[in-house]
């Protein structure tokens, strides 16, 4: 089985699928998210997909400081993706409020509503940062699916 | 047939040990063009197999909606229909096959459509409805020009069978029945101009919408497999690539398969997305124009 881990770990390092979320900001962070995917920066190339559905992702990638509105939708979304997923707060917002810290309609910041693997500072990031970020992300999937099926067989011969 | 030859088609060629590295290999030539076009590095070579291993390995919500059957069932239907329907393909010489095989790998060729119309609508999502009714309405009217031109070349070699189709010569009738299957291949993979099915940015991901995981990976591979057939289809039935020595016959179907997957790579990548009235126009005008030649040209011989 060690091969077929191994493989499966491997994978999950070079094929990262990215779903893009604003919980309630400025867009600042979206626009630069896009740059991502741009010809001079082509996350691509590192296997990373922007997908449509939320059922296919990897990654979230959260903007915005989680407005009241947003909350639902933002777990909802969260619950969608199957494991193993990763959580990436894009820009200063989703970290700890921003200039909407204070707002009677902000819930967040990001982590008192679903885990946070990443924070990406930055008002908004450099596409470098998000990258980077990105990356760090990417590196903690292949231990979360090891943890993840151990949790699972829990009590079971597979278990140890 | 004998039972042999049956499943050395399925199995080795052009079957499972083909298509599975060609599927794979495919979907990378495609996304591969598409970035190099827009001026981007694009995905590593092994990027499609690492998405299908991390698919499978991934693990789903599921949906209480959703029936568990039909979600598993819809793209194991697809990916061995076309497997069947490859394995129909005449590219060796003499590789048996049996009087009406054209019309059985027509129906088989339909299946995918078919399961992804269920697909969209068994999902329950409306982004899935509303690309199961776009698959249904696009697979009709590209249908028509693909029939009538796969008839066409039929009737030119006054046979049903796929081996004569591809071996007996067909003189006037060849290159407009080309020109309009080619026409229909950018609708039946669901590529560029006529992405309508699962148009991103617009309705997500159409009928694959609420699918995941391992689900998905066999979607992606159905997927994948239908770029090998529906390539493997001209290349080894209506592009004149026959030299009757049986190892280059096949490496010539695969070379005919991988200039159709640039051509349409390169045309995917230069074009954007039409509308659903457009894209039906577009069939209803010029691929009927060029099937109704081919046939016409079939039947009147000079």
């Amino acid at each position: 089985m060690g091969v077929i881990d191994g493989l499966v770990a491997k994978s999950r390092r070079k094929s990262p699928w990215l779903f893009r979320l604003n919980s309630g900001g400025c867009n600042g962070c979206d626009i630069e998210f896009s740059a991502c995917l741009s010809p001079r920066y082509d996350v691509e190339q590192t296997g990373a997909l922007l997908v449509g559905s939320a059922r296919h992702a990897d990654i979230l990638c959260v903007t915005g400081p989680v407005t009241q509105g947003a909350r639902t939708a933002l777990e909802t979304i969260f619950a969608q993706i199957g494991e193993p997923k990763a959580v990436v707060a894009v820009g200063n917002c989703p970290a700890t409020g921003d200039v909407f810290a204070g707002s009677p309609v902000i819930v967040g910041p990001l982590d008192r509503v679903i885990p946070v693997d990443i924070y990406i500072p930055g008002c908004p990031p450099r596409p470098n940062d998000i990258i980077e970020g990105i990356a760090k992300a990417v590196a903690t999937l292949p231990a979360k699916g090891i943890h993840a099926r151990k949790g699972a067989k829990k009590g079971g011969p597979a278990a140890k | 047939m004998n039972t042999g030859k049956v499943l050395l088609g399925l199995l080795v060629f052009p079957g499972l040990l083909y298509a599975l590295p060609a599927a794979w290999l495919m979907l990378w030539i495609e996304r591969k063009a598409r970035a190099r076009m827009q001026g981007r590095i694009g995905p590593p070579f092994f990027q499609p197999f690492f998405d299908f291993v991390k698919l499978m390995a991934k693990r789903t919500v599921p949906l209480p909606l959703f029936n568990a059957v039909l979600a598993a069932g819809l793209p194991i239907l697809a990916g061995s229909s076309l497997l069947v329907a490859l394995s129909l393909l005449p590219v060796l010489s003499g590789s048996g096959g049996f009087v009406g095989d054209l019309i059985l790998l027509v129906a088989l060729l339909e299946v995918p459509a078919l399961a992804a119309v269920l697909a969209g609508f068994a999902s329950r999502s409306i982004f899935g409805q509303l690309g199961g009714a776009r698959e249904a309405v696009l697979s009709i009217v590209s249908s028509v020009p693909f029939l009538t031109a796969a008839f066409a070349l039929a009737m030119s070699a006054h046979s049903l069978r796929l081996a004569d189709i591809a071996t007996r010569p067909i003189a006037a009738a060849r290159w407009p029945a080309v020109l309009a299957l080619v026409l229909c291949l950018p609708m039946k993979l669901r590529t560029n101009p006529f992405s309508l099915v699962n148009a991103e940015q617009e309705i997500y991901s159409g009928p694959l919408t609420e699918y995941g995981g391992s689900k998905l990976a066999l979607w992606d591979l159905a997927h994948g497999m239908e770029w090998v057939a529906q390539t493997g289809l001209i290349a080894c039935l209506a592009l004149p690539l026959r030299s009757g020595r049986a190892v280059q016959d096949i490496v010539l179907m695969i070379a005919g398969s991988f200039f159709l997957v640039v051509l349409l790579a390169l045309t995917a990548s230069g074009t954007a997305r039409l509308k659903i009235k457009q894209a039906g126009r577009f069939y209803w005008s010029w691929g009927l124009a060029f099937s109704l030649l081919a046939l016409v040209l079939a039947v009147f011989p000079r």
